[in-house]
């Protein structure tokens, strides 16, 4: 099967640089599966763990808000954060999911800006707690 | 004479004392500077794309009008200024501030045609004690400060330029040039320049999902913010070449004024021996 190169950069560093058979990511627009030769695209991208195969090993990150550019021979995806299974820390996922849960109920929509925060912040606990249960199955 | 000789001996040990401890903070600051240097060649990549990324849509597709490429006359100016939290850094915050003052002195008549957004506590409290009108702050970053840290921040700079309340966002902070060269900076963030449309180079071929105007809708935030860190980032780095030339300097003179002791105190020494000696002399003459 046809490969192609991903990365996956952030502010930080470059987390992940590797040839992969396949990528699918929740998208602004819904979920998109990306093999070899895709039609360039850039598209935003939501809180939400993405996928990569390449050969019999699956990958899960967590990626948090970004954006997805697809170029001819490589793919990169700029994110503000990602984490493999591995970097995530459970514990404190969990901890972070309470505490925005806690701030959505108890403010309700009082505050536009904060309500807004607290729901990404829950989507990325969510999302991080997907991500390593996963890697454990 | 003796006592002066005492008091020569006492100074000289406290210099000594001074002298390890910025020696101490001379390495440190090196040993930080390697590792701030790496941090900030580490955050290009994610930058470089971004600006690839923006140049791309905006050559691709003509007469995208986005709020943050639009210019409106100029009422409010808000300035990003990156200060550190700890002194000792040599000229590094006093530079910066300066050329914030004089840049605002220049430009703004009144405080309420400025607001500051500012990082670090020494620039905190410089404008604070000058009572000037700071929006957001961020104090106690780390040595290897990560984006979360300033997001909020930068965030709400940001957002403030959209909202209208401010026109222009100006960014100041410490150009790192080399280990003992920092250049105060202040560049303009906001409105973006329309980058020129370049034809050919086949970039112009992406599709967009779901437009090319909302793509840039999240990615101009976003390059805002990146821009953002990526300077704070700079800043760090030059805030420890500061340091370390600092201290090193500081080192030399502190080993300088021990050399210049030494040779007063032997000195003085001599002279207490030669007097001694005079005085027994002349005691034995009179005897004899």
């Amino acid at each position: 099967m046809n490969t192609f190169l991903l990365e996956i950069v952030t502010p930080e560093r470059i987390v992940f640089s590797e040839q992969v058979e396949s990528l699918s990511v929740r998208g602004e627009e819904g979920e998109l599966g990306i093999l070899a030769g895709h039609v360039p695209l850039v598209t935003p991208l939501k809180v939400a763990p993405i996928s990569v195969k390449s050969g019999n090993t699956r990958a899960t990150l967590a990626v948090h808000g970004g954006f997805l550019e697809v170029q001819k021979d490589k793919v990169i995806l700029l994110a503000e954060g990602a984490e493999r299974s591995t970097d995530i820390d459970v514990e404190r996922a969990k901890a972070a999911r309470e505490r925005a849960e806690r701030r959505l109920n108890s403010q309700g929509n009082r505050d536009l800006v904060d309500h807004r925060r607290a729901e990404l912040a829950l989507q990325r606990a969510v999302t991080r707690i997907n991500v390593s249960s996963h890697s454990k199955e | 004479m003796a006592k002066g000789i005492r008091e020569i001996k006492r100074q000289i040990k406290s210099i000594q004392n001074t002298r390890q401890i910025t020696k101490a903070m001379e390495m440190v600051a090196a040993a930080k500077l390697r590792r701030a240097q790496e941090k900030a060649q580490a955050s290009r990549p994610y930058a470089d794309k971004l600006r690839e990324v923006v140049n791309g849509i905006a050559a691709g597709s003509q007469g995208i009008k986005h709020p943050m490429m639009v210019h409106r006359p100029v009422k409010k100016t808000a300035y990003i200024v990156i200060t550190s939290d700890a002194g000792l850094a040599g000229g590094y915050n006093a530079n910066i501030l300066r050329a914030t003052m004089d840049t605002i002195k220049a430009n703004h008549a009144s405080k309420a045609d400025y607001g500051l957004f500012v990082i670090g506590r020494k620039g905190r409290d410089y404008f604070r004690r000058r009572e000037l009108p700071i929006v957001a702050e961020v104090t106690e970053l780390p040595d290897a400060p990560a984006f979360a840290d300033i997001k909020s921040l930068a965030y709400a700079a940001v957002r403030s330029f959209e909202d209208e309340q401010y026109d222009e966002v100006y960014i100041a902070y410490n150009k790192f040039i080399n280990a003992i060269t920092q250049e105060p900076t202040i560049t303009k963030l906001l409105p973006f320049e329309q980058p020129e449309a370049k034809v050919s180079e086949g970039t112009a071929s992406y599709e967009y999902e779901p437009s090319p105007e909302e793509v840039l809708k999240v990615l101009l935030p976003k390059y805002a913010e990146t821009i953002i860190y990526g300077a704070m980032l700079e800043g760090k780095a030059s805030e420890l070449g500061s340091k370390m030339t600092a201290m090193g300097n500081a080192t030399k003179n502190a080993s300088k004024l021990i050399g210049e002791l030494t040779l007063t105190y032997n000195r003085a020494r001599q002279a207490a021996i030669t007097q001694e000696i005079t005085e027994i002399v002349a005691g034995a003459n009179a005897q004899n």
